[in-house]
């Protein structure tokens, strides 16, 4: 069993968005989390960067592998959680708080209808 | 993953199942690769004492008069120095390039009867490689046989195991000291107990029949449980080895490396009479030198751990390759080990490896990166 907040919105990859305004902050799930096990290293992307949606924006790495993260939607990187450097184990413990893993100005708002929200994200990995 | 139903399960398999295993292939056979965690297993065999399902393992015994003579021909370290209840570690080689078909760990457990423990993936290889030995003429008379499927076993390891197995095993159990092997006698089963390990800290690993193992696993956890003793999987087994600088068959260890490259000299005998495959090859090697070595390396800032496959560079060149590598629980980076051009080899050499395109520095470091107190 997972948690699996209700006001995000979440790809079928297993990230999930937060969304106000035209700001969006990206992070993985719980589930994801759990699959993971141990994450001991995030590697992230740079302030300022373009993203597409879809496109690998960050990598998360466990104890056994690397594993990519997409960007559920398009835009900006505008800022990235510096605390994953030193506490990487953060994506374990708290992955819809403080292991945020980086915000960005929304350039396509429309890309957010393709998303799931909790109850279609709790159907797909079968919970 | 293959299919499932092809793959072979130990007879701990509803144990691990009950315990909550995640499960992986690992040389064609279904193994936790955890239960709790990777992390939280390392730290309890380094901290109190973890049990591992090695029962995938393969054992084999060879026995009679011609045994030793035989063995000796066939292995790289010395069988006579044996006394009966001692093990070494020893490797077999190839003929043409003497590299590594296995390495293993040969007890003498009588007389004239060896118990050879070897590692999984190689059980059918190294067999029809003994049985072929065994149509030479210092084969005759010798008896042979495997009986992996017969045989399940653990590794109990850390600093409490000891002290966990003598509360479980009883005032009667014959402790064996460091390498050596005894036997005990459980529920009128007997149990092979021998002090040794692939964790960097003291233990025992156990062998025992199919029939008692799931009642003998979990009395041990539970006889465990005061002192902390934890299941651990394949994926702790990996990073603790790792810390040790123990090498692994498949990765530090192939056809193509020669145990001189991979800085196992001190298990290989070139001074014994006996003739073994690759000796030649080796003494050749021994004389003029290595063009390669396997180093133990160390990420020297944070980072991604290194894993294999990646390039390990001096300057624009590549020099090398990583065999294995892994985030070190215990020291807090990334640790590894790899070939490299032996005039990279020495310890204080910087080198960077190569990390999803970017890369990082790294040092070659004296092995072990962990070694348990005394």
């Amino acid at each position: 069993m997972s948690t699996i907040p209700e006001q995000l919105h979440y790809a079928a990859s297993h990230e999930w968005i937060k969304v106000e305004g035209d700001t969006g902050t990206v992070g993985i799930t719980d589930h994801a989390q759990q699959e993971l096990s141990d994450v001991v290293f995030v590697d992230l992307p740079k302030v300022g960067a373009k993203i597409a949606a879809g496109a690998v924006v960050a990598v998360v790495e466990s104890v056994k592998a690397a594993s990519d993260i997409y960007s559920p939607v398009s835009g900006e990187v505008t800022e990235v959680n510096a605390d994953l450097v030193k506490k990487p184990e953060s994506v374990n413990s708290d992955p819809f708080g403080a292991a945020w893993l980086y915000k960005l100005k929304l350039s396509a708002p429309a890309e957010l209808e393709a998303l799931k929200d909790a109850a279609g994200y709790k159907a797909m990995i079968g919970e | 993953m293959s299919d499932p139903a092809t793959l072979q399960k130990t007879a701990l398999f509803d144990a691990h199942q009950k315990l909550g295993a995640r499960l992986v292939e690992f040389g064609g056979w279904l193994m936790p690769v955890q239960y709790t965690g990777i992390v939280d297993e390392h730290k309890a065999v380094r901290e109190a004492a973890g049990v591992f399902d090695i029962s995938h393992m393969g054992e084999f015994f060879v026995s009679g008069p011609f045994a030793k003579s035989f063995l000796n021909g066939l292995l790289t370290n010395d069988v006579e120095k044996l006394e009966v209840g001692q093990g070494q570690y020893t490797l077999m080689l190839n003929e043409d390039e003497g590299g590594v078909i296995d390495d293993l760990i040969i007890y003498r457990r009588r007389e004239e009867e060896y118990f050879l423990v070897v590692n999984a993936a190689k059980i059918d290889e190294d067999r029809a490689w003994i049985e072929n030995e065994l149509e030479n003429p210092n084969g005759r008379g010798v008896l042979f046989s495997d009986r992996s499927s017969e045989y399940s076993a653990l590794a109990l390891q850390g600093p409490k195991a000891l002290e966990i197995a003598r509360a479980f095993l009883g005032a009667g159990w014959a402790e064996p000291k460091r390498n050596e092997i005894t036997s005990y006698s459980w529920n009128c089963q007997e149990i092979l107990t021998a002090r040794t390990g692939y964790t960097g800290e003291d233990g025992i690993e156990l062998f025992f029949s199919n029939e008692i193992a799931e009642r003998f696993f979990l009395a041990l956890l539970e006889a465990g449980k005061p002192f902390g003793l934890k299941p651990c999987g394949l994926g702790a087994r990996d990073t603790l080895r790792l810390e040790a600088c123990l090498p692994l068959n498949g990765n530090d260890l192939s056809s193509k490396r020669t145990p001189l490259e991979a800085g196992l000299g001190f298990f290989v005998s070139l001074t014994k009479e006996a003739d073994f495959p690759g000796k030649a090859i080796l003494q050749k090697q021994k004389s003029t030198g290595m063009n390669e070595k396997l180093v133990a390396f160390r990420l020297k800032d944070k980072g991604p751990p290194p894993r294999p496959h990646y390039c390990l560079y001096a300057g624009a060149e590549c020099v090398g390759e990583v065999t294995s590598g892994a985030p070190s629980p215990t020291l807090g980076y990334g640790i590894g080990m790899g070939y490299v051009k032996s005039a990279y080899a020495l310890p204080g050499t910087t080198l960077d490896v190569e990390v999803r395109g970017n890369r990082m520095p790294v040092e070659v470091v004296k092995k072990p990166f962990y070694k348990r107190a005394a």
